[in-house]
């Protein structure tokens, strides 16, 4: 058995976990604010990518105006997103307002492949790719980024619904939107919030996979990913989301590693998280940290 | 000039069903006003026609006015009613149970920017220092507490007039009392002008000045509070204990009939 390989794909594992973890978070926003299910989380992060490659090749900006700028995009974007497509679908039933997510996913996938094409484009080089050894592993510097760049939009999210006054709105909101309205929060504005939040996050997550393998519609695949990871979590949980996250990460690491070692069966990271989805939901249909509400006896 | 004055309006929810039919009422500023009657009368209405918490259940104002300081303000968004300072403590305390009591209170000044809040949680503390105590989820708090909280939250918003609806409801009859003497001392201490719904009559007339009946949408009967508990026809229906005596049905019809003519 090589230990030395299994460290080194639970470490992969928490990377890329911890990125499935954020855009998972900001799945969560959306649901927890607005109750929809956004099945176009994944593009998202393609568009995102999309945007600030095209800003850094075809306008040759540099990296920190470029980015920046991208996100900007996202924020007015998913604002026109929600006003445009989402908010004429409130009070409609759960279904609609899926079929219409689901909808946005595909358009916006088509939509990429048609403006910039099926191949994956490589991000011109922002940062020294190098490799460091950490504790006998390899890591490249990219990775190390990522996890740096995940932790700090994790501690972002903590802040902003503990202690900012538009996440204790988005709560409240989340809880009660009549209440909400009695406190003086609009709640429109707090859904296009979201909605904005989301969307920029989710962005940034696409970014950093971007640098790391290129841009390609194969981005939004991540988005398939997050569901695993924020049913693992359960759907309204931030905290659940994030380890969530780290959960499937790893998980599929470790089943590539079962796989090659002894099953042979092949194409078990994708599914391995999956068939954890289905044990946990039998187990806890809350998800891990779903809330139920509270009733006071 | 009035605060608050609703001017006859008529409100209908869904589009057809009729539930205030020609409603006024007046408050002045700095006074507490009681708002009586029985079940289904159209008090929450009314409150939520003044909030314009209507709109969240498809209610509208169809007819008639709401000023509020001498402007309309039937049909603004609720979230902006809250920021002219109207500000409804709903049926039911309506506390947000996942968050903690501290987090309740900052809400409550969700529409405030200037750097008070601090000072003013500490102040909500004073009035109600048992909730200082409590650091766990505010939905575990009791049912008095929660109420404490609710008003709490509401005083976060520096509001000009606070609407209340049955604050004691589900309360002890103990708690009742201790409620009603911190609204008394809000309205003394701060300034604040309040509209009281109430079933327990007697405790509302204690602490109001001036108090309207309602019976089927509209206002029937209206007076200082001294002048309503000693009406004879409330005292009959509102305040109950009228000794053994009974009244004959064609009196109670008379009443009615003289009720619609009000």
């Amino acid at each position: 058995m090589e230990t030395g390989l299994l460290f080194q794909l639970v470490l992969n594992g928490l990377i890329v976990g911890a990125l499935y973890g954020v855009v998972a978070m900001s799945f969560v926003l959306i649901y927890k604010a607005s109750q929809v299910v956004n099945f176009a989380q994944g593009e998202f992060m393609l568009i995102g990518a999309w945007a600030c490659w095209w800003l850094l090749t075809y306008w040759q900006l540099p990296f920190w105006i470029g980015f920046p700028v991208a996100l900007a995009f996202m924020t007015i974007f998913g604002v026109v997103l929600q006003v445009a497509v989402l908010r004429p679908l409130i009070g409609e039933p759960v279904i609609s307002v899926i079929m219409a997510t689901v909808g946005l996913s595909i358009f916006f996938q088509a939509l990429m492949k048609w403006m910039f094409g099926v191949f994956a484009q490589p991000f011109p080089a922002i940062f020294p790719v190098e490799r460091i050894r950490i504790m006998g592993l390899e890591v490249q510097s990219v990775y190390l980024l990522s996890i740096a760049l995940s932790l700090v939009i994790m501690l972002g999210f903590w802040w902003f619904f503990n202690f900012s006054k538009h996440g204790l709105a988005m709560r409240a909101t989340a809880f009660d939107q009549q209440v909400a309205q009695s406190l003086g929060i609009s709640v429109p504005q707090v859904f296009a919030m979201s909605w904005a939040i989301s969307a920029v996050v989710s962005a940034v997550a696409g970014v950093v996979v971007g640098v790391v393998s290129g841009v390609s519609s194969g981005l939004s695949f991540y988005g398939i990913k997050v569901f695993p990871a924020v049913i693992l979590g359960g759907l309204d949980s931030v905290v659940g989301a994030m380890l969530g996250g780290i959960i499937v990460g790893v998980l599929e690491n470790l089943a590539q590693y079962v796989d090659s070692q002894w099953l042979n069966w092949g194409n078990m990271t994708n599914i391995a998280p999956f068939y954890a989805l289905i044990i946990i939901l039998l187990i806890k249909p809350y998800g891990l940290f779903g809330t139920r509400n509270i009733e006071r006896v | 000039m009035s605060l608050l004055a609703v001017n006859n309006i008529e409100v209908v929810y869904n589009d057809v069903i009729l539930v205030l039919r020609g409603m006024s009422l007046e408050v002045q500023q700095g006074a507490i006003v009681a708002l009586l009657g029985a079940n289904g009368a159209g008090k929450s209405t009314t409150l939520k026609a003044i909030s314009g918490l209507l709109k969240t259940e498809e209610g509208r104002v169809t007819r008639g006015e709401v000023l509020f300081g001498g402007e309309r303000i039937d049909g603004v968004d609720p979230h902006m009613i809250v920021r002219r300072g109207i500000f409804q403590v709903m049926e039911g305390r309506r506390i947000i149970a996942d968050m903690t009591v501290l987090e309740n209170l900052r809400l409550g000044a969700f529409t405030r920017s200037d750097n008070g809040v601090k000072a003013d949680i500490d102040m909500v503390y004073g009035y109600f220092p048992r909730l200082k105590e409590r650091t766990g989820l505010a939905g575990y708090l009791s049912g008095g507490e929660q109420q404490m909280l609710a008003i709490g939250r509401a005083l976060m918003a520096r509001p000009k007039l606070i609407l209340m609806d049955e604050p004691s409801m589900g309360l002890s009859p103990l708690l009742v009392k201790e409620v009603f003497g911190i609204i008394r001392r809000i309205n003394q201490e701060l300034g604040v002008t309040i509209l009281l719904v109430e079933q327990n009559a007697r405790m509302a007339l204690s602490v109001a000045s001036h108090g309207y009946v309602m019976e089927q949408g509209k206002i029937v009967l209206d007076g200082t509070a001294e002048e309503l508990a000693n009406n004879e026809d409330v005292k009959e229906f509102y305040l109950g204990g009228h000794g053994a005596e009974r009244k004959s049905f064609r009196d109670i019809k008379s009443y009615k009939r003289r009720k619609r003519w009000l």
